[in-house]
């Protein structure tokens, strides 16, 4: 398993990685080691700091302070060497809508310095790893929003790089298209060893795909571990509850791990609910609703940082953008 | 990165602009015909009460030649504020080639769009019974590759700071038509009045509408050689401040 942090491995590495614009710090002391070959997930609200940390990672945002290497270049000190060790997928439609796939590949191509009489042979490579050969000559325009992140996959591969960063890659896709994409990522990883780093505001998409994850709130990791483990730190199943409950009864209770309001509904942590929950509710109080279910990557967010994952408030770079521009009109 | 690379990184943004431009018709038609309408109508209008020696239609004609540039070179340079908007400038910047390559690659393919333009026009120019000789036509176009390198910098300068499409409108106002009405293309500069002069000498366009007129129609405020250096050294400048501003450039 690839689950446990090895040095000798270490791909990526961040010491106190910060971003600061003005007095807003979009990205706090953030340090990472991700290994080679794994799947890492950067997991969080939007505007939590994700794509910032993405953007610094890849050389083309300068921190503030800290540091980050990556394929053993620093990002301020050999920028060309560390983009010359990246894939990228951005979360925006990064492609010439007036080109077709495979200029746009051959594009990347000579950007990344292929050799020339390998880019066709690379072009048509990548176009099967994301099923797009046929639409090879097809201008991007006429292509829907999920072929179009494919064929942007695709062209972060082109040039075999050891480290693929994907930044959002499901954002905006219908469930369906969204499954296919996990599915691609999934086989990339297995057919070729590199490494990914991969944003998301899904928790499914970070359970289904990552082997450790970073959730990281307001700039700052708050915790850092497989999802299995993360899952395990609750401790128990979830217990939600609603009615008017006597909570000081409930916090007595040994096998009730942890306690959190929100006016008449309860959200309880219990060590083995399916045997305690007779017990629960017979002491509990005046109880209208009950529902059990197994803990999750939103429980383990929830428990982190005392709050729900805030979906739907503007995509980050949205954010990020609009810091930019306040800054600049100053 | 070495020279090879480097080489290959200008041929990529060479290669993009050069599609782009084969596929956006609606530029190449309205900047060729743009200046035949103006050479027609504004021509052989004016032409009737002009005191012009000669031709008046012919007088402006090397006027029209700039006038493409000017268009093609301003508007594919505010073109990098839509590379912006598409998110199309980040996959061009994070690509290890350095910023200026990048300048570079979109220097050439900018003046490649605006040059095969007026050299089309050159030869519609034939048609329109311009007295051009083989030798006319092979300064003309020194003449106009200089022009270009400086005015696609220039257009690339303005596009690295803008930052919507809005600004589109702006550059027409205050960019493309001043310099092309006071670049003396439409009237003499001799009996000016002083205040025009200044403006029209500090139009780099104005001495290459000089120098076409020498090498074409033999007549010319300024001697040849002039004209050059001075296109030359707004050349250089503008390359550096371009490669200057491509560097500072933020997403």
């Amino acid at each position: 398993m690839g689950n446990l942090y090895n040095p000798l491995m270490e791909t990526i590495k961040t010491v106190n990685l910060t971003k600061k614009y003005g007095s807003l710090t979009a990205v706090d002391s953030v340090n990472l080691s991700i290994n080679q070959g794994e799947i890492f997930g950067l997991l969080g609200p939007n505007g939590a700091g994700k794509t910032t940390t993405l953007m610094m990672l890849s050389s083309l945002l300068k921190p503030t302070s800290g540091s980050a290497t990556i394929n053993g270049f620093d990002v301020i000190k050999n920028p060309q060497k560390v983009r010359a060790s990246i894939g990228m997928v951005f979360q925006d439609p990064s492609s010439d809508p007036v080109l077709s796939a495979y200029e746009n590949l051959k594009l990347h191509a000579l950007l990344y310095d292929v050799p020339l009489r390998l880019i066709d042979s690379k072009i048509d490579e990548v176009l099967s790893l994301v099923d797009l050969q046929k639409r090879k000559h097809d201008i991007i325009k006429k292509f829907s929003g999920g072929m179009r992140r494919r064929m942007e996959i695709a062209r972060g591969l082109l040039h075999q790089p050891q480290i693929f960063f994907l930044d959002e890659p499901t954002l905006g896709l219908d469930p369906q298209t969204r499954d296919h994409i996990w599915e691609y990522i999934k086989s990339l990883a297995e057919k070729i060893n590199m490494t990914i780093v991969l944003t998301t505001h899904y928790m499914e998409e970070a359970e289904k795909l990552c082997q450790r994850i970073a959730i990281i709130d307001h700039g700052k990791i708050v915790a850092l571990d497989s999802p299995a483990s993360l899952i395990r730190t609750i401790g128990g199943d979830i217990v939600h509850l609603r009615g008017s409950l006597r909570l000081e009864e409930l916090k007595k209770m040994s096998f009730v791990k942890d306690v959190a309001q929100e006016g008449n509904s309860y959200r309880l942590a219990v060590e083995n609910a399916g045997k305690n929950l007779q017990e629960l509710l017979c002491k509990a109080g005046t109880v209208e609703s009950v529902e059990v279910h197994s803990p999750d990557l939103n429980d383990v967010f929830l428990h982190y940082t005392g709050s729900a994952m805030r979906e739907g408030e503007g995509d980050s770079m949205d954010f990020a953008r609009s810091i930019n521009r306040i800054r600049e009109n100053k | 990165m070495n020279i090879s690379s480097s080489a290959k990184g200008v041929y990529a943004l060479w290669y993009r602009e050069f599609k782009v431009f084969l596929r956006e018709k609606s530029r190449v038609v309205s900047a060729l015909f743009l200046p035949l309408f103006w050479y027609f109508i504004f021509g052989g209008g004016v032409g009737t009460i002009s005191t012009v020696g000669g031709n008046y239609q012919h007088f402006i004609f090397p006027g029209f030649l700039c006038m493409t540039i000017i268009f093609t070179a301003l508007f594919n340079g505010a073109y990098v504020v839509w590379d912006k908007k598409i998110d199309f400038l980040k996959e061009v910047l994070i690509s290890p080639p350095s910023r200026t390559t990048i300048f570079v690659g979109k220097m050439l393919g900018g003046m490649t769009d605006a040059l095969l333009q007026s050299y089309i026009l050159l030869f519609i120019g034939l048609l329109l019974g311009i007295p051009l000789t083989v030798k006319s036509i092979i300064f003309s176009m020194m003449i106009l590759f200089i022009l270009a390198a400086g005015l696609v910098s220039m257009g690339l300068i303005i596009g690295s700071f803008m930052e919507s499409p809005e600004g589109f409108g702006l550059i027409s106002s205050f960019v493309i038509y001043p310099l092309f009405l006071l670049s003396g293309a439409l009237y003499p500069l001799d009996k000016l009045p002083k205040w025009m002069k200044i403006l029209t000498h500090i139009d780099p366009v104005t001495y290459a509408v000089d120098g076409l007129r020498h090498v074409i129609l033999g007549i010319s405020s300024m001697p040849l050689s002039a004209d050059v250096l001075i296109i030359l050294g707004f050349d250089f400048v503008l390359i550096l401040a371009g490669t200057w501003a491509f560097n500072k450039m933020k997403l």
